[in-house]
C-alpha cells in the first residue's frame, strides 16, 4: 500500500503541482490517476520513487516513510514504465529487460530465466527477440518490452506514466487488454497515470480524478459514472459515457419530452415523469391503456403512445451514433 | 619526378626522423587533448550552465591563426617540443570537447529518465547509457582533432620542435620543390592514415543497435 499524507509539491517557479493531498493506493490493485495535463498526476506518481520530493507531507510504502529509504534502492524495488518507452537502443532486448536484475546483482542463470519468462509473458518469443535491438521492434512490441522490463526485478509496486499514449490505437487497445490480463496474474500494486478516460474506465480498479493539484474524486469506474462528485468529474468523464452506461429502458420518461407530443388523448393513464421507459411499457401492458399522460407536480407534460416510446428509443440510438 | 625519388632516397634518414617526430607530436598532442577535453566535456554536459563559457574559450583559441599562436608561445615558453605540444593541444581541445558535449547532451532524455527511474546511479547512467550512446560523436571529434593536429604540426618546425615541417621548410628555403613534396606528402598520408584508422574505430564503437 502506498499512502500520501498531506503531500504538497511546490516547484521553484511557484506553481503548486500538488496541494495538501492525502491518498491511498491499495495493495494488489491497479489505480489509475487521471486528469487534464498539468493537474499534477505525473508529479504525484514520480514522488513514489523519489524522482520528485514533496515540499511538505509524507509518503509511506507499507507504512514505512519513504524518506527512510535510500533512493537508488527504492527505485530498484519499484517498476517504472514511461511514456516514451525509454528502451536503451544500444542494448539488446535481453539486456534491456535484465537491467534491474543486473543492478541487483542476481546470479546470471536466474536473470536469464527471468528474461525468457517475461518475454513469454507478453508474447515475444525469447529465441527470436532476445538478441534483437529495440529499433528493430514495432512501437507496440517496444512498449511490451518496456512493461516487462519494469517487472523484471519482481517489484511489488509498478509506476506507469501514460505508457500507451504514444502508441497507435490498435496497439494501445491490445496492450490495455494485455495489462488487464497480466494484472490478474501478477497482482501488483500499480499506479497508472493517463489522461484518457476510456483507458481509465477499461483497466482501473480504482480511479483518482485530479484537477489543479487536487483530488476531485476517488472511486471505482462504476462509482464515477453513476455518481460523479461534481461538474468537473462529470464533464471529464463525459456526459456521453454517463448516459451510455445506462441502458435505454432505465431512462426516465422526462428525458424524452422533446420527442413526445402534447396533444391530449382520451383514456390516458397518468404516470410520473420520473418513471422509466421500462415502467411505462409495463404499465401500458398491465392497464391496457393505449396512452400515457406524463405528469409532474400536477402539470401534464406530454401524452405518449407505445409507438412514441419506440420512436424515442430509435432516435436516441441514432443520436448516440453521432 | 625522378628528382623527387632521388630526394627521397638521399634524404631518407632525415625524412624518417622527421616523420617519427611528426607522429610523436601529433599523437602526444591528441592523447593529452583527449585526456583534458573528454572529462571536461562530461563535466559541462552535467553542469550545463558552464558549457557555453568553456566551449567559448576553446573556440576563441581556435580562431587564433596557428602560426601566430606558435609565435605567442615562444616568448613565454621558449622553443622546443613542449611549446609545440601546448599549441597543438590547444587546437585539439575544441573538436573533442564540443563533440563530447553534443554527444552526451544529445542522448535521448527518455532513456536517462528510464535509467534513473529504475535505480541506476549517476555513474551507472554515465557509463552504461550516456557514454556508449555518445561514443560515435566523441570518436568523430577525436578524428577531426587528429587530422587537424597532423596538419598544424608542420608548423612545429618554427619553434624548433622538428617534424615534417622541417623538411618542407628546408625545401622552401632552398627552392627545392622535391624536398617540399618529400615533406608534404608524408603529412598528407599520415593525416589520411590516421583518419582511416579512427574511422574504423568509430564504426566499431557505434553501438550495434544504432546501426541501420
Amino acid at each position: 500500500m502506498i499512502r500520501f499524507e498531506h503531500v504538497t509539491k511546490q516547484f521553484p517557479d511557484g506553481t503548486e503541482a500538488l496541494k495538501n493531498t492525502s491518498l491511498v493506493f491499495p495493495t494488489h490493485k491497479l489505480t489509475v490517476v487521471i486528469g487534464p495535463s498539468g493537474c499534477g498526476k505525473t508529479t504525484l506518481m514520480r514522488m513514489v520513487n523519489k524522482l520528485e520530493k514533496p515540499t511538505s507531507g509524507d509518503i509511506f510504502i507499507d507504512e514505512k516513510p519513504i524518506t527512510d529509504l535510500e533512493e537508488v534502492q527504492l527505485r530498484r524495488s519499484i517498476g517504472y514504465v514511461i511514456q516514451r518507452i525509454g528502451l536503451f537502443p544500444h542494448m539488446t532486448i535481453a539486456e534491456n529487460v535484465s537491467l534491474v536484475p543486473r543492478l541487483l546483482e542476481w546470479p546470471k542463470e536466474k536473470t536469464d530465466r527471468r528474461v525468457e519468462e517475461l518475454l513469454e509473458l507478453v508474447g515475444l518469443e525469447p529465441e527470436i527477440y532476445k538478441e534483437r535491438y529495440p529499433l528493430e521492434l514495432s512501437g507496440g512490441q517496444q512498449q511490451r518490452v518496456g512493461v516487462v522490463r519494469a517487472l523484471a526485478g519482481d517489484p511489488n509496486i509498478i509506476l506507469m506514466d501514460e505508457p500507451f499514449s504514444a502508441l497507435d490505437p490498435i496497439s494501445r487497445e491490445q496492450l490495455q487488454d494485455d495489462l488487464r490480463n497480466l494484472q490478474q496474474e501478477i497482482r501488483k500494486t500499480i499506479v497508472f497515470v493517463t489522461h484518457d478516460m476510456d483507458e481509465a474506465l477499461k483497466i482501473a480498479d480504482t480511479i483518482v480524478v485530479m484537477r489543479d493539484g487536487e483530488v476531485e474524486q476517488v472511486g471505482t469506474p462504476q462509482e464515477l459514472i453513476s455518481n460523479p462528485a461534481n461538474d468537473f468529474v462529470k464533464s471529464f468523464i463525459g456526459l456521453d459515457r454517463i448516459n451510455r452506461q445506462r441502458s435505454f429502458g432505465e431512462r426516465k420518461l422526462k428525458e424524452f419530452l422533446a420527442v413526445f407530443g402534447e396533444v391530449p388523448r382520451e383514456g390516458a393513464l397518468q404516470i410520473s415523469g420520473e418513471a422509466t421507459i421500462d415502467d411505462a411499457f409495463s404499465e401500458m401492458e398491465k392497464s391496457g391503456h393505449p396512452y400515457l399522460q406524463i405528469v409532474e407536480a400536477g402539470r401534464t407534460l406530454a401524452y405518449v403512445s407505445d409507438r412514441d416510446l419506440v420512436k424515442a428509443a430509435l432516435q436516441k440510438q441514432e443520436g448516440e451514433k453521432v | 619526378m625522378r628528382n623527387f625519388f632521388d630526394t627521397l632516397v638521399s634524404r631518407q634518414d632525415m625524412i624518417q626522423t622527421a616523420f617519427m617526430e611528426h607522429i610523436y607530436l601529433s599523437f602526444v598532442a591528441v592523447a593529452i587533448g583527449i585526456a583534458l577535453a573528454l572529462p571536461t566535456g562530461i563535466i559541462i554536459a552535467r553542469y550545463r550552465r558552464y558549457a557555453e563559457p568553456v566551449i567559448g574559450v576553446t573556440a576563441v583559441f581556435q580562431t587564433i591563426p596557428s602560426l601566430a599562436l606558435f609565435g605567442f608561445l615562444v616568448p613565454i615558453l621558449g622553443i622546443g617540443s613542449p611549446t609545440a605540444l601546448i599549441a597543438l593541444i590547444i587546437y585539439a581541445l575544441l573538436p573533442i570537447l564540443r563533440n563530447t558535449y553534443t554527444g552526451i547532451t544529445g542522448v535521448d532524455g527518455s532513456t536517462i529518465e528510464a535509467g534513473r527511474g529504475m535505480g541506476m546511479t549517476r555513474t551507472q547512467i554515465l557509463r552504461q547509457i550516456e557514454l556508449p550512446l555518445a561514443l560515435p560523436f566523441i570518436m568523430a571529434g577525436i578524428r577531426t582533432a587528429t587530422v587537424l593536429t597532423v596538419g598544424i604540426a608542420t608548423l612545429a618546425t618554427f619553434v624548433g620542435a622538428g617534424g615534417l615541417g622541417d623538411i618542407i621548410y628546408r625545401g622552401l628555403q632552398s627552392y627545392n620543390n622535391s624536398l617540399v613534396l618529400a615533406g608534404a606528402l608524408p603529412v598528407a598520408l599520415l593525416a589520411i592514415g590516421f583518419d582511416q584508422i579512427l574511422k574504423w574505430i568509430e564504426k566499431r564503437t557505434t553501438p550495434k543497435g544504432l546501426k541501420n
